[in-house]
């Protein structure tokens, strides 16, 4: 009877800030205008996928909680599906506005609570928050305006548990509807995640609270106090505070056996596999007994061999998704076949580079939107872009996005947004597979024969081209010089692990061009002979910052030093307006156990078995940033431009695109 | 390193032989050397070794030498046209105050005016060729390219013209050129209003090569009755630094002039460097007359500003990487004594200034960093 009491007063704490944050929604609106919101949430989501990827998760699943909540006071008015429906489009219109004025009344208890929290995750965090604060201004104001909404979120924690189990009575009450049971499943993934890290913050401030009343609660809050002073790089005192956790939470959730059973699951899924396992709760014991092993398997891997310099970037093991994912591929599952099948080439590396990732995602969402249907009561606009929401949550988790993908992302979401309501569902389906076919026609393959015409007049005869790895723009410009009979000469230089300068030296020796390979080590040996250097990018930054594979940046100083002029080929449509200064506040890490193999040499294993070592980590980096001044000239479609007119190109770029 | 190779030196034995084929296309009798350093000499009764060479073979066929040859070849396989956007341009040019991309945009303005098509899609193909057929007169002139280009995009970039009739688009046009070139005429004043705030009582400035616009800016500074002092580099071969000692000595400036090797001796005493340029190119360096790489190497190294006063329509969507990178404005160069056959002889009268070396750009767009220039660039031609 104690937990029954306990859950209505946490009800009922926070239902009056509901309803305030109702009340000054619609003025707000009212004055901003339509185009405020289409503006306010692309770039959120764009800026913040490559720089921290937890906080667009939540916010996304903030968005899905907060539209079943107006389903629990209507069905306690025993209010009809019908009406539950309409709801579920009231609260999805109401409740993204709520969380800007949320944020300032709960700032100063989010901040208290994160002081309170576990120290090693929350240092954590607040040491890459440091970070990114300290290196760029303008993108900290987004990262601290997304942290601010995770927090604030955090704050309505404790009605979400009632909302899970009303959920779960929906599921229950209705099970003649197929697509009832798919949304209840799909809401009850999506609301497991944030109950994990949810849960913990607020029980911390309610501690604080009633410090005199609960013995027991003082007793936990003191022992996680020692967990987080206790925090640090001992693999033994990380290990504590994972089992005060457990059992915290299971006390918690005694009043319910299926949320007990939830709650035991949610503390292995911090990782981000949350989305993978979720269907398998619907399955007998056994295979959850399974999981749960593997998952602790993997959790323990990472506590040990944890790159601290990165731990604000996703460090998880490889290898354990691909199987999941392949043998799940025949279930049913909310993500469309296509984006499902792009995803596990993202995971196996079968597509590479940021073309090819831009084109193989457009092409996935053109075939989910011919395959989408408008669900009952609900408007094309706001559902399909909460769907494209989630495929691009699945992308992530099989690899992070590049910039060229956030940039397309945010074009098809502002494209989606601009829709006239007045457009039949068909015809609105037309016109965004149009839109999506010819960004790809334009942007990228139109795009890269402009780059190509402006680069080949800077070839010469006689020339010495250096290129560094596999880009597509570099080798259809050396192709294309050769096709022009001139005479040159082309250095590919390599590196591990992914040694994909070998891929591009076959393709231009089968086309007869005369070519050298050799080694990133090497380049400082070759680079006397060399007349020009042409490299590729995965992002040019607004202050001229090249963001390209890692040792990009090696080669360009290198270059820089012996006068040799840098061309850097990249294409309009992945400019971004966020500076950064260094490689380390936003990356992608590779996977370790690639590097301490050597290709073809089986002989070679000093390094098996690294994970067992836990003084050892490797790290895999995957891009490097090259600032501005060791770049000679940018090619894009706009002409050849000096790094410093970048900005003026995310300014043209920028107004295009709404002209588009 | 690379241009000793032997294939460069066989690529360049090609190029020549390009070349000589090549002459057939160009309106210009002598390729071989720029028209623009043949009128500026032609200016400034300046006697060059090929102008004496021209003149005993003219002595020959007519009693009367003749030293501008040009125009008349233009004139015989086009005897029904009774107009010549050459015979314009030719007209403007023999101004001597007149910078060459003015007289291209007058001619073309002439184009316009005289033009007897009689739908917009005509005209516009009829200004192109004239455009096309000016630049190819002497395709190593920067200033003329840009200047072409620069009209081209200011006179056709107004979206109402498809909804007039023809005469009042012509009309229309015809103002927007005539203001296109009065604006231009008017840029070297503009410049040299902006950059009297730079000359200060008491500083010395070294300038390299007549330009006009920094002569207007040295005039006006005087004319304000500013006391400074200007070191003239000579010049050589074409002596731009005796002919502008000249000028500034008739305006009471003191003015010492040094020998272009002298530079590195004389820049402790310097506190700025003024240079023109032929052409502005989108990376934010110039392109000038042979030795203001130089200079500008020096004057970094040594910590004093480098300004560099150019129209705005010399802005050219060109981006050299290096030296060669621009196809050789040749010239030719008189050493005093027979030179030779076996020595070979570097004619190129300009270099190109890389843009870390220059401190801003007077325009008459205003006072400009040198990273401005492609933004100005991408803004107009986008």
């Amino acid at each position: 009877m104690d937990p029954s009491r306990r859950a209505p007063r946490a009800v009922i704490d926070p239902i009056p800030k509901i309803r305030q944050v109702g009340f000054f929604a619609p003025p707000e609106r009212s004055q901003s205008g339509p185009p405020d919101p289409t503006h306010s949430s692309p770039p959120i989501s764009s800026s913040l996928s490559p720089v921290m990827i937890p906080p667009p998760r939540h916010l996304s699943d903030n968005l899905l909680l907060h539209a079943p909540r107006p389903a629990s006071s209507p069905l306690s008015a025993a209010a009809a599906a019908g009406g539950s429906g309409n709801s579920f489009d009231y609260g999805a219109v109401f409740f993204p506005a709520p969380l800007s004025p949320a944020i300032p009344s709960s700032s100063y208890s989010s901040r208290i609570i994160a002081t309170t929290g576990e120290g090693g995750f929350f240092k954590g965090n607040g040491a890459g928050g440091g970070k990114v604060a300290a290196s760029s201004f303008p993108r900290g104001g987004f990262d601290l305006t997304a942290m601010k909404k995770a927090a604030a979120a955090s704050v309505v924690v404790p009605a979400s548990e009632l909302t899970t189990v009303s959920v779960v009575n929906d599921s229950l009450g209705i099970p003649e509807k197929e697509k009832g049971n798919k949304a209840g499943g799909s809401a009850v993934e999506v609301k497991d995640q944030p109950n994990s890290s949810k849960q913990q913050k607020p029980k911390l401030s309610k501690a604080e609270r009633r410090a005199l009343q609960e013995s027991q609660r003082a007793a936990k809050a003191a022992a996680k106090g020692e967990g987080s002073k206790a925090s640090g790089t001992v693999a033994t005192m990380n290990a504590k505070p994972a089992k005060a956790v457990k059992p915290a939470q299971k006390v918690d959730n005694a009043a319910v056996a299926a949320s007990e059973k939830k709650g035991g699951e949610i503390p292995p899924e911090k990782d981000r596999k949350k989305d993978a396992p979720q269907p398998r709760m619907q399955y007998d014991d056994k295979s959850r007994v399974e999981k749960a092993k593997r998952r602790a398997v993997v959790k323990q891997t990472e506590a040990r061999n944890r790159v601290e310099l990165f731990r604000h970037l996703p460090q998880y093991e490889h290898g354990s998704q691909l199987p999941d994912l392949e043998a799940k591929f025949f279930h049913l599952s909310p993500v469309h076949p296509s984006v499902y099948k792009v995803g596990l080439q993202y995971l196996t590396g079968d597509i590479a580079g940021g073309n090819a990732r831009c084109i193989a995602m457009l092409q996935a969402f053109q075939e989910a939107i011919k395959d989408y249907k408008v669900p009952h009561e609900k408007t094309l606009v706001r559902d399909l872009t909460a769907k494209i929401s989630s495929y691009v949550s699945f992308l992530i988790e099989c690899r992070p996005l590049s910039i060229s993908m956030g940039n397309a992302i945010r074009f098809l979401k502002s494209h989606i947004a601009k829709l006239p309501l007045t457009l039949s569902e068909s015809e609105a389906k037309a016109s965004l597979q149009s839109d999506i076919e010819r960004f790809i026609s334009e942007k990228i393959i139109l795009a890269n024969k402009v780059i190509v015409k402006h680069a080949v007049t800077k070839i010469r005869d006689g020339d010495v081209l250096l290129t560094y790895g596999s880009s597509s723009a570099v080798e259809m410009i050396l192709l294309h010089a050769h096709e022009l009979g001139k005479q040159f000469r082309v250095v590919v230089v390599d590196s591990r692990p992914k040694l994909r300068g070998q891929l591009l030296l076959r393709r231009l020796v089968e086309k007869g061009l005369s070519c050298t390979y050799t080694h990133i080590n090497a380049v400082s040996y070759i680079m006397h002979e060399v007349t020009r250097v042409f490299l590729g990018a995965s992002a040019v930054l607004s202050n001229g910052t090249v963001y390209s594979r890692v040792g990009t940046a090696c080669v360009a100083m290198v270059a820089h030093a012996f006068r040799v002029p840098v061309i850097v080929c990249c294409e309009a449509y992945k400019f971004h307006e966020r500076v950064q200064l260094d490689s380390i506040c936003s990356n992608e890490l590779g996977n370790p156990d690639v590097i301490s193999n050597v290709l073809g040499r089986e002989d070679v294993k000093h390094l098996d078995g690294w994970a067992n070592i836990e003084n050892l980590q490797l790290l895999n980096l995957v891009y490097d940033a090259t600032p501005s001044d060791y770049v000679s000239m940018i090619v894009t479609d706009y002409g050849m431009v000096p790094p410093t007119s970048v900005p003026v190109i995310v300014r043209e770029y920028g107004r295009e695109q709404v002209w588009i | 390193m690379w241009w000793r190779s032997a294939s460069f030196i066989m690529d360049r034995q090609r190029n020549e032989e390009a070349d000589l084929k090549g002459d057939s296309s160009n309106p210009n009798p002598n390729p071989n050397i720029s028209a623009y350093y043949e009128t500026r000499a032609a200016h400034h009764g300046v006697v060059t070794s090929d102008w004496l060479a021209q003149a005993q073979a003219a002595i020959g066929p007519d009693p009367v030498p003749d030293p501008n040859p040009e125009p008349e070849p233009q004139l015989r396989p086009d005897p029904d046209k009774p107009f010549s956007v050459i015979d314009e341009f030719n007209s403007w040019r023999k101004q001597p105050h007149l910078a060459e991309a003015v007289a291209a945009i007058r001619a073309l303005a002439a184009v316009i005016r005289s033009s007897k098509a009689t739908t917009m899609m005509q005209l516009e193909i009829e200004l192109k060729k004239a455009s096309d057929f000016l630049k190819s007169w002497d395709t190593t002139s920067i200033s003329l390219t840009a200047g072409c280009d620069l009209f081209m995009r200011y006179v056709t970039r107004t979206s109402a013209l498809e909804y007039e009739d023809f005469n009042s688009a012509k009309s229309r046009l015809i103002e927007r050129a005539e203001k296109f070139g009065e604006i231009s005429y008017k840029a070297r004043k503009v410049i040299a209003m902006l950059s009297q705030d730079f000359i200060f009582d008491g500083c010395t400035i070294l300038v390299h090569g007549f330009s006009r616009v920094v002569f207007e800016v040295l005039k006006l500074a005087a004319q304000n009755n500013k006391l400074f002092r200007v070191f003239c580099t000579e010049g050589r071969p074409d002596r731009t630094g005796l002919r502008l000692s000249n000028e500034l000595a008739k305006l009471d400036v003191s003015v010492k002039l040094l020998i272009d090797s002298a530079v590195a001796y004389t820049m402790d005493e310097v506190d700025m460097v003024f240079v023109g340029a032929d052409g502005v190119v989108e990376s934010g360096g110039i392109i000038n007359m042979m030795g203001t790489y130089q200079i500008a190497l020096v004057a970094h190294s040594m910590n004093k500003p480098v300004y560099v006063a150019a129209e705005s329509y010399k802005f050219a969507r060109l981006y050299p990487l290096d030296q060669k990178d621009l196809a050789p404005a040749l010239r030719p160069i008189d050493f005093g004594v027979p030179i030779p056959s076996k020595v070979e002889v570097e004619r190129s009268a300009r270099d190109y200034t890389p843009p870390q070396y220059l401190t801003l750009l007077f325009t008459d767009l205003g006072v400009l960093t040198p990273s401005v220039v492609s933004d100005e660039l991408i803004q107009l031609y986008l």
